[in-house]
C-alpha cells in the first residue's frame, strides 16, 4: 500500500497510463481510502483533458490541404523529382 | 514496401492534428502551415521506409517535430536547452480554494477549468520552452505514450518524464497567473506553504 507521498509522486504515470499493473494497484488502493489524493488526481486528470480540448480545436487555413496533396504530385522542390529520390 | 498512393489516403486525415501541433510550435500560421506541408513532403518522399502496420500517426508526428527542431533551432545561435524554475506540486489545485471563494457558483473541477479560455491555454502551453513544450504537446494533447516520445526526440525516457512533470507544473503556474490577471482571484488570502510536503504521510 503506497503513503500520499508515492502516490502523488506517480500522479503523472498514472494518468499517463505508464505504470505496471502492480504499481497501478497499490495506487488504486490508497485512492479508495485517500480523499485528499483522489481530489487531487481527479483535478489534475480535468487538467490534462482540458489541456487536450482547448489546443486541439485550431481550424485550418483555406487551401492547406490542397497545397499538401500538390506535393504528391508536383515537383514541388524544383529537383526533377516527384515522389522519392532515385537511389 | 509501403505504397506511396496509400500515404496519401492514408495520412491526410491527421493534418488537422499537425496543423494544430505545428501552431503550437511554431507560434503562428503561417510558420505552422509551411511546417506541416514540409512533414508531408518528408513523409511522401521516405514512405518506402514507413514498416507498414506500426503507427502511421506517430510516425508523421515523429517527421514534424524533427523538421521543426531542425528548421528552428539552426536560427538559434545558442541551443535551446532552457531550465525552468521549480514550481512546487499540485501548483494550480492547492490555489483552487481561493478560485472557488471568488467564484460562488463553481463546484466541479471541469466547470473551474473551462473559466480558462481556449487562448489562454493554447499561450500557456506555447510560452513553455521548447524543450518541454514538445513533450508536454505530444503526451498532453496527441496522447502518445514514453517510450513513443522518446524515440521521436531520441531522449531517454527518464528525460521525457521529467521534462513532462516539470513542463506541466510551469504551465499551471502560467495559467494561475492569467486566472489573478483577469481577477478570478483577489490577493490570495492564505498561499499554501511553498514548502508543505504532498498531503501528510502519517
Amino acid at each position: 500500500m503506497a503513503d500520499c507521498k508515492q502516490t502523488i509522486r506517480e500522479l503523472d504515470a498514472f494518468l499517463d497510463d505508464e505504470l505496471t499493473d502492480e504499481v497501478r494497484g497499490h495506487i488504486h488502493d490508497h485512492l479508495d481510502g485517500c480523499m485528499d489524493c483522489l481530489q487531487a488526481f481527479d483535478f489534475q486528470a480535468e487538467l490534462k483533458l482540458a489541456i487536450r480540448r482547448k489546443c486541439r480545436n485550431d481550424e485550418m487555413p483555406d487551401g492547406l490541404l490542397g497545397r499538401i496533396e500538390m506535393c504528391f504530385n508536383e515537383d514541388f522542390d524544383g529537383d526533377g523529382i516527384i515522389g522519392p529520390p532515385k537511389t | 514496401m509501403a505504397d506511396q498512393n496509400a500515404f496519401a489516403e492514408q495520412a491526410m486525415q491527421y493534418a488537422p492534428q499537425l496543423y494544430s501541433a505545428a501552431l503550437r510550435m511554431t507560434h503562428n500560421q503561417a510558420d505552422a502551415e509551411d511546417l506541416v506541408q514540409e512533414a508531408y513532403l518528408r513523409g511522401f518522399r521516405s514512405y518506402h521506409t514507413f514498416a507498414e502496420g506500426t503507427n502511421l500517426r506517430a510516425w508523421l508526428f515523429r517527421i514534424l517535430t524533427n523538421a521543426y527542431i531542425n528548421k528552428y533551432r539552426a536560427k538559434q545561435r545558442r541551443p535551446q536547452e532552457i531550465e525552468l524554475g521549480d514550481t512546487e506540486e499540485l501548483y494550480l489545485y492547492k490555489r483552487v480554494g481561493s478560485f472557488e471563494s471568488a467564484v460562488a457558483s463553481l463546484s466541479a473541477e471541469d466547470q473551474f477549468l473551462d473559466m480558462f479560455t481556449d487562448d489562454e491555454v493554447k499561450q500557456a502551453v506555447e510560452d513553455l520552452p521548447t524543450n518541454f513544450r514538445i513533450p508536454v504537446l505530444l503526451a498532453d494533447v496527441e496522447g502518445f505514450a514514453y517510450k513513443e516520445i522518446a524515440e521521436m526526440l531520441d531522449i531517454p525516457i527518464g528525460t521525457v518524464m521529467s521534462r513532462l512533470h516539470r513542463g506541466r507544473k510551469a504551465m499551471q503556474r502560467a495559467l494561475y497567473g492569467y486566472a489573478e490577471a483577469r481577477g478570478l482571484v483577489s490577493i490570495p488570502s492564505d498561499p499554501p506553504d511553498s514548502d508543505s510536503s504532498e498531503f501528510d504521510t502519517d
